[in-house]
């Protein structure tokens, strides 16, 4: 059957339409046709859940468990996560009513823009960020507002770039510490400037704290801790990063009831609830996996540690990143921007990076290298990439021609 | 040095001798001559005993039987099991031996070319043995997993390439 583009436009959403696609699907269908690559370009964990995890699962199926839970998703999970929050980060939560179970914390990312913007409402989106927040502004009808952080500032949100961009517009801050792709984390007293900053010019912040638990240097602080900020903040969750679940597609929302509430009927109405077995896996998570939840992350902290050193052993600067599983390693060095970096790696090199400017134009200049991976792995590629960036260096040409 | 940097550069040997004391050290954010000294002393303490790699033999070379050696010891005064298992570790036949609690006192792996010759070492050299009270032997049929590694399985990255 063959399609009339320009008819069937016609029956579509002008505003969906003119989103731009990922910058990443872009790479990925490149990477895709290529073989034998060594990919450091994946956001998740290189390990696979838990089985202790696994088996919870196995036994929730057995037990029949199949059925719809309430749409907030399990009182038992709630409560499980209102007493990791307060024990681990010293925020505390109704686990009757402000605490919302979705599908996974990109879920609650469109439930926070939905519940809370109006057309014309402008949200700051510190770049450079995860994919999802700008496109998800614009679905639900606001205006993203990119606010730029540099590397001088070891990729920190500052109250001058804020500032600059705040109008009387402005509904919300987003904020994700650690962060996906620069490994950048905020400690306490730099957060405050930002909850000052909210304060003065009434804001909610959305603090996507996804990576909290992969935080390898002193302890995560999460923003809705600071004096006042637990009623401005919506704080988001979830299992995928800290327990290797992406795919169980877990996540969570906490935020004043009202707030809650909100998002929860959209959440009703569009998604019911999240799966059933997946709550139950993660209930075993909060309560008994956090030796292999310490485990993994010793882990990662051992990669990062390598992965750093080499890129500032092979001459591309590379801040050190505090937290998740990524290094942003600058290649502006090379001559290349970071499109013709990656493409040319995976070329002439077979290693695949994604170009920084995916996460937004302040990207320009780095890569995203993911160490969710082994060391031998990283290992290979890295060694890969040390001849690539040589090869640039001495402007000799690909061996391919 | 902090016993937590021994342990884990004794994790980081235990799952891959081969890793060079310079990754070592960059993976843990010390000196290259700190984690050499380390490593000799822990060598010198006979705590890293050997670097072996670990060999799935039945790929190999089916031929090899191993058996399990369930033994039971009458102690010894002022000696316990001691000498009783050093009589028993010192045939070239013994892969290993362990002291233990429960139903029989030491266990036993025994290496051989054949069932038969298998059941006669124990026959002959181990049932004999002054103290050793019985034994019962149980041969390896398969090995599944073999020190926290599974052996058929190839790990397989399922991920996609890439993804945000």
């Amino acid at each position: 059957m063959s399609t009339d583009t320009n008819s069937m436009s016609r029956h579509l959403n002008p505003v969906i339409c003119s989103l731009p696609p990922s910058g990443i699907r872009r790479f990925f269908d490149l990477v895709a046709t290529t073989k034998g690559v060594i990919s450091l370009g994946v956001g998740e964990p290189d390990f696979v859940t838990p089985w202790h995890i696994r088996e919870a699962c196995f036994d929730a199926l057995e037990r029949g468990f199949t059925m719809y839970t309430s749409n907030l998703g399990l009182l038992e999970l709630r409560q499980e996560i209102a007493k990791f929050l307060d024990n681990a980060y010293d925020v505390t939560y109704n686990p009757q009513d402000e605490i919302l179970i979705t599908v996974g914390a990109s879920e609650a990312v469109d439930l926070v823009m939905r519940a809370t913007l109006q057309p014309g409402d402008e949200v700051l989106i510190p770049e450079p960020c995860y994919v999802s927040y700008a496109p998800t502004v614009i679905m639900a009808g606001g205006v993203a507002v990119p606010v730029p952080t540099y590397v001088e500032d070891e990729f920190r949100l500052t109250v001058q770039a804020l500032e600059r961009a705040v109008t009387p517009r402005t509904k919300l801050v987003v904020l994700c510490y650690p962060n996906n792709p620069t490994g950048a984390i905020m400690n306490r007293e730099q957060m405050a400037a930002i909850a000052t900053f909210a304060q003065q010019h009434d804001l909610l912040v959305l603090s996507d704290e996804i990576y909290a638990d992969l935080t390898y240097e002193g302890t995560h602080e999460s923003f809705a801790s600071l004096p006042g900020m637990l009623e401005r903040t919506i704080l988001l969750g979830g299992f995928s990063k800290s327990y290797a679940m992406t795919g169980w597609r877990i996540g969570y929302a906490c935020g004043h009831k009202e707030i809650v509430a909100q998002m929860t009927k959209i959440h009703q109405y569009t998604m019911l609830c999240a799966p059933i077995m997946g709550q139950m896996a993660a209930v075993e998570a909060l309560r008994n996996g956090q030796s292999e939840k310490e485990r993994m992350v010793e882990e990662y902290d051992q990669r990062r540690r390598y992965v750093v050193a080499r890129f500032n052993r092979m001459g591309l600067y590379c801040f050190e990143p505090r937290g998740a599983f990524y290094a942003f390693p600058q290649i502006t060095s090379t001559g290349l921007s970071s499109e013709e970096f990656c493409a040319r790696l995976l070329a002439e090199e077979k290693v695949a990076v994604v170009p920084g400017n995916a996460f937004g134009q302040s990207g320009e200049g780095f890569i995203r290298v993911s160490y969710a991976y082994s060391m031998t792995n990283l290992t290979a590629a890295l060694d890969k990439i040390e001849i690539f960036v040589q090869r640039c260096a001495t402007g000799s040409p690909s061996p391919k021609g | 040095m902090s016993t937590d940097i021994k342990k884990k550069v004794l994790d980081i040997l235990q799952d891959d001798c081969r890793v060079s004391v310079d990754q070592i050290a960059l993976m843990l954010g010390q000196n290259p001559d700190t984690i050499q000294t380390l490593i000799d002393e822990l060598e010198q303490e006979r705590i890293i005993v050997k670097y072996p790699a670990m060999i799935n033999w039945d790929r190999f070379d089916d031929d090899l039987v191993t058996a399990m050696i369930d033994v039971k010891v009458l102690p010894q005064r002022n000696v316990g099991f001691d000498q009783v298992a050093e009589r028993i570790y010192n045939f070239p036949e013994v892969r290993s031996v362990a002291l233990m609690s429960g139903g029989y006192d030491l266990s036993v792996i025994i290496e051989g070319k054949s069932m038969k010759e298998v059941a006669l070492f124990v026959a002959q050299k181990l049932a004999v043995l002054e103290h050793v009270q019985s034994t019962a032997t149980h041969f390896v049929l398969k090995r599944y997993k073999h020190d926290g590694v599974i052996l058929d399985k190839q790990e397989e990255d399922h991920r996609l390439v890439v993804s945000p």
